[in-house]
């Protein structure tokens, strides 16, 4: 069935292809362009078109000097927030689930399966849930309208993802290994430091690649338990095209629109084959 | 291996707060969330949480809204709309690209980027491109074409429809790329066994290949479908749930109960109408996944 010869069948496969490589390119592009162009050009014609002069300076202004809300310091604080947020919480949720995953997949103890259950749920449960509960509780930790509160869930809530990633990884490991670094005396730690941890690069690298993504895109929580220069980067962009000016300034909004994507896509771009990976371990499970 | 021991020596307690505590936080909210949330749909709850009962009276005056009926009739539309458009979109790129194509990593980059951005960002691009006066309709319109129309999005009865041209545009790739390791993992002798019975491609698609994949067909409509429920940053980012309230969906009711409106009680009602739904996908799933599972361990 692979007929690899330039026929017609084939020109017509790499057509509709190259089409739709177009249409999905579409919106990156003209987020692109648009980052470039002026107000008075975009008004003139239209989202999608080639710039007619630079407009270099929109990213200067989206960083900070655009005003969103009632602060004028561009979208530099909500990415220094969102930093703030992700980095930390991707790195402890990380290590929380490898040792969680480790523990329940060999180390094994009674209730383990019930145990894993329950936190797998997560995985499922809507965050519409878990509001009003996170609400009180940040509450009365004292913790409500700070970073340290939004680190605070996503450790928590994506423990649920990174206990089940390494969990279905850990479980490849041979029992016999660990049985034989126990009966060589090695306790809980070691066992993790010496047999399993030199192993599990590529899960903990999907790990983090997803975590960092999931986090740094996530929305609900960063408008919902901060709020003003407190917020996230992506619950900024919402606000930001929603401020009315009175020209509505698209060329910058696209470079604010294109900055705030830009970690993830990096992370995608150079780590694409780490993230299908994740994509395809965690779905099929 | 051996559970633990009864008794727990001093040494071991380090190890056993680092597995327990983290690993019953995590476990422990999920149920403790679940319950309390649940215990609040029943209270009068307003702009703080009383602990009173009012049997089902949140739930019977929530469905009563016009609020809740519109969001439940565009789950339905748009849970239908972008499973079906994803997994076609998914099926046909995944057939495409197995077919030895040079490039073929360039073209799923481009198929899979969408995945890697948030909700909010590709949902403020789509709002931009199908704003009549701004994206789509006015190139077609500059380029001399005067009739053109093109504007679901401000249009109530068609708005809905721009939220699944967006969902399905993010979400395509990740049937592709399921669906392609599923192409990818069949059997060499199946493919072999067919091409001696003259199969051509057409029929090899969809006789012997596509029938092998729909353990993973499920699985993606599954995946998807909860996706769909849990829809909420897209629809706040392209529509903002209008005009109107055209395009509500039951997460943004949830929202704008709890937290606009300062009824906690109705809105948790809501939430926990949220995830029956979700439960009334994913128990299904869960099911036939056991019922799988069962049948490879026969054989």
């Amino acid at each position: 069935m692979y007929n690899t010869g330039l026929t017609w069948r084939r020109c017509l496969v790499y057509l509709v292809l190259v089409v739709l490589a177009v249409v999905f390119m579409v919106p990156l592009a003209v987020v692109v362009l648009n980052s470039m162009r002026t107000v008075a050009d975009i008004s003139q014609t239209s989202m999608i078109g080639w710039p007619r002069e630079w407009a270099p300076g929109n990213f200067a202004v989206a960083w900070s000097h655009y005003c969103i809300a009632q602060t004028c310091e561009g979208i530099r604080p909500y990415m220094w927030n969102s930093m703030a947020i992700t980095l930390p919480a991707t790195i402890l949720s990380t290590l929380l689930g490898a040792v969680a995953g480790y523990a329940i997949s060999l180390w094994r103890f009674r209730g383990d399966t019930w145990i894993f259950g329950l936190v797998t749920l997560g995985v499922f449960l809507p965050e519409q849930m878990k509001l009003i509960p996170w609400v009180l509780v940040l509450r009365d930790l004292g913790l409500i309208n700070t970073l340290t509160g939004l680190v605070v869930i996503h450790v928590v809530q994506g423990m649920s993802f990174t206990t089940l990633f390494c969990r279905n990884y850990y479980v490849a490991i041979p029992l016999d290994l660990i049985k034989a670094a126990r009966i060589d005396g090695a306790g809980f730690f070691r066992t993790f430091g010496r047999i399993v941890l030199p192993l599990s690069p590529p899960i903990l690298i999907v790990t983090v690649i997803w975590q960092f993504t999931g986090i740094w895109n996530e929305f609900l929580y960063g408008v919902t338990f901060v709020t003003g220069t407190q917020q996230p980067v992506t619950a900024a962009l919402i606000s930001l095209s929603a401020t009315v000016a009175e020209v509505p300034q698209y060329g910058v909004q696209s470079a604010a629109v294109l900055v705030a994507a830009a970690p993830t896509l990096l992370i995608y771009l150079f780590g694409g084959r780490w993230f299908v990976r994740g994509l395809t371990a965690g779905a099929v499970k | 291996m051996t559970g633990l021991p009864g008794y727990v020596a001093l040494r071991r307690v380090p190890e056993l707060v680092v597995i327990w505590g983290p690993l019953l936080l995590s476990a422990g909210h999920v149920v403790v969330f679940t319950l309390w949330t649940t215990w609040i749909s029943f209270t009068p709850s307003t702009l703080l949480p009383e602990y009173g009962w009012v049997g089902l009276r949140n739930y019977q005056a929530i469905l009563a809204t016009q609020n809740w009926k519109i969001a439940f009739n565009n789950l339905l539309i748009y849970g239908s709309g972008f499973v079906l458009l994803s997994m076609a979109l998914g099926m046909l790129l995944a057939v495409l690209l197995d077919q030895r194509i040079r490039g073929e990593n360039v073209l799923r980059t481009i198929f899979l980027y969408p995945l890697a951005v948030s909700f909010v960002v590709t949902g403020t691009v789509w709002s931009w491109l199908l704003n009549p006066g701004l994206g789509v309709e006015k190139l077609v319109h500059d380029m001399g074409w005067s009739g053109f129309r093109f504007d679901w999005v401000v249009d109530r009865d068609m708005a809905i429809w721009t939220v699944v041209l967006a969902g399905a545009w993010q979400a395509s790739g990740f049937a592709m790329a399921l669906f392609l390791a599923g192409l990818r993992s069949i059997e060499p002798d199946l493919i072999k066994a067919a091409q001696i019975d003259g199969a051509g491609p057409w029929r090899m698609y969809l006789r012997v290949l596509l029938p092998t994949l729909w353990p993973i067909m499920i699985a993606v409509v599954a995946i998807l479908l909860q996706f769909a429920i849990k829809t909420f940053d897209l629809v706040r980012a392209l529509t903002g749930g209008g005009p109107g309230i055209s395009t509500m969906l039951p997460s943004l009711v949830v929202y704008d109960f709890m937290f606009q409106r300062g009824q906690l009680g109705r809105g948790s009602a809501a939430a926990v109408l949220m995830l029956l739904t979700l439960l009334a996908v994913l128990a299904p799933y869960g099911v036939w996944k056991r019922w799988q599972r069962r049948q490879a361990a026969r054989v």
